[in-house]
């Protein structure tokens, strides 16, 4: 039998190109160029790598850059923590099992958009339960997003709500692999459920805290749609991620040769990161 | 046992955690606006006044029917594009096959931020900014390597003796697919698209970017540009969110097992 893979791939891949690996070359392109749609009458020239140098003295994206790593950095650390502890609960047999995991599934499967709303209604209106609570409890009230440091307790506990339970079914995966015997036998040795965990469950999830590690790491990267509905980057732009800034700078200053390397930055960063995560893999024992 | 209950409250917290938002939520679309404000948690009667007022008023039906056609033109085109693509990264052994995969999920990682550039100059000088191509075009970058990625797990769950038996009756390869893999292959293509269509419904960043206005904007960069006259309308938009969750609602419902096994597949196999 005739197999000619090319054949079955050409449309999928051939559209794959057209509207996404084309486009990521053209952003390249156009972030050598100044190209204000302001000003028309400039025209579209090249000015070379004059546009990363700007950037590299541009004090909102070395802000925008650390913002979002630092982002990344809190939220990843409590998915993956509360997601194992989610994930550790869900694999024993308790009442109502079933009902729980469709239960967290739902935040996951939410837009994020609803996710944000659903949080900016708990921290910011006077209704939300946030206000009602600090109220009850005799504290001040507080404008969560009028204050730079505070406007991101509600960012990273949207984001906290909405992906723990994709981190906890990935884990829950993996901990399903693991051959029932081994954690008995270790249980009849005399380990205690802390060193089963630290030295059975642990090690044995390894691959899959990875996988969610890189997955989630990648995708807080580009946070976008929770930050522009819940404080749209502000006040000022001290919520301002990465992602924000470049669509600011093409939609709101119109200038898309810089916005293009704004971006051709971000993506860079993840090339990076994801570069990172495959290393990790490959040095996995298989 | 004390580990039985340290469990079972762990297991109250969580559900807790994960249900009070969008309990609280619910509760709010339905309060009357008044009592919305007076600091109470449960209202003294329940109204369906915002979700009326959203599909009166603010013509909600709008954004719905424009998040339907792009996600439901979106998805069938994935599926039909994805479907021979993932077969023949399934079952096809070729050089070349593990960067073409590594390709798919590269893809499915970037941040769609580095090609909003473009794609909106290239949409424009078609002219297709506002309207539904101008949308279902970009949403091929996530939905395709999406439905590839998960058909491809599916495909290889198919045991290979299927393919025998039919290469034996004298099969092609297109014969096979149609004949043979597909009906065998028809829940998973189900779940595939329902979560394709869920990507294209939730999707934000392309719908707000290729957007003018009202008459082609989707579900979400409604919500998030909903407007009120002096304050914020938090009925409605909290309505709103509880019609864009529906469809979520109703798919988790009747597809939990199959959604959480389409998440692990390509993870568990590596």
């Amino acid at each position: 039998m005739k197999r000619r893979p090319l054949l079955w791939l050409a449309p999928a891949l051939g559209t794959i190109a057209l509207v996404a690996l084309f486009p990521l070359v053209w952003t390249f392109w156009e972030s050598l160029h100044r190209h204000d749609l302001r000003m028309p009458w400039l025209g579209r020239p090249f000015v070379g790598l004059g546009n990363y140098a700007e950037m590299l003295g541009d004090g909102r994206f070395l802000g925008a850059i650390g913002r979002t790593l630092l982002f990344a950095l809190a939220s990843v650390t409590l998915e993956v923590g509360l997601g194992l502890a989610a994930a550790l609960l869900l694999h024993r047999r308790i009442a109502g099992l079933g009902a729980l995991r469709t239960a967290i599934l739902l935040p996951w499967a939410l837009p994020t958009v609803v996710a944000a709303m659903l949080w900016r209604f708990l921290f910011d209106s006077e209704a939300g339960a946030v206000a009602l609570m600090l109220e009850r409890s005799g504290a001040r009230p507080v404008v969560w997003f009028a204050h730079e440091v505070l406007a991101w307790v509600p960012i990273v506990l949207a984001d906290v709500w909405k992906t723990t339970p994709f981190v906890a079914l990935l884990l829950l995966a993996g901990l399903q692999q693991i051959p029932r015997e081994v954690e008995e036998a270790a249980a009849i040795d005399g380990a205690g459920a802390w060193r089963r965990l630290v030295s059975i469950t642990l090690p044995m999830i390894r691959p899959m805290l990875l996988v969610a590690i890189a997955f989630r790491s990648l995708d807080a990267l580009r946070v976008f749609d929770l930050i522009y509905v819940l404080s749209g980057g502000g006040p000022g732009t001290a919520t301002e991620p990465i992602a924000l800034y470049t669509f600011n700078a093409y939609f709101q200053n119109l200038r898309f040769g810089y916005g293009s390397a704004l971006a051709v930055a971000l993506f860079v960063m993840t090339v990076a990161i994801g570069a990172v995560s495959v290393r990790l893999f490959a040095k996995e024992p298989a | 046992m004390r580990s039985r209950a340290l469990r079972a409250t762990g297991a109250v917290l969580l559900f807790a955690w994960v249900a009070a938002p969008l309990a609280w939520a619910l509760l709010a679309s339905l309060t009357p606006e008044p009592e919305l404000f007076d600091r109470g948690i449960f209202p003294s009667r329940l109204t369906a006044g915002h979700y009326r007022a959203l599909f009166e008023s603010r013509d909600f039906a709008t954004p719905v029917r424009n998040s339907i056609v792009v996600a439901l033109s979106t998805t069938v085109v994935a599926i039909a594009f994805a479907v021979p693509a993932a077969w023949a990264l399934a079952r096809f052994p070729f050089r070349g096959r593990s960067l073409v995969l590594g390709i798919i999920l590269g893809i499915s990682v970037f941040p769609q931020i580095a090609i909003v550039s473009p794609l909106f100059l290239l949409l424009r000088a078609l002219r297709l900014i506002n309207t539904y191509p101008g949308l279902v075009l970009p949403y091929l970058t996530f939905a395709l390597p999406l439905a590839i990625w998960l058909l491809a797990g599916f495909f290889r769950q198919i045991p290979g003796e299927l393919e025998e038996a039919a290469l034996v009756d004298g099969a092609g390869p297109l014969q096979m697919l149609v004949r043979i893999i597909l009906p065998v292959a028809a829940p998973g293509i189900a779940t595939t698209a329902i979560l394709t269509f869920i990507y294209c419904w939730n999707e934000f960043l392309f719908a707000l970017s290729f957007t003018l206005g009202a008459d082609r904007q989707t579900v979400p960069v409604a919500i998030a540009l909903f407007r009120g006259q002096y304050q914020v309308p938090w009925g409605e938009i909290l309505a709103a969110a509880m019609v864009a969750t529906l469809p979520v609602i109703a798919v988790v419902l009747s597809f939990q097992r199959k959604i959480v096994e389409g998440l692990t597949a390509g993870a568990v196999k590596g």
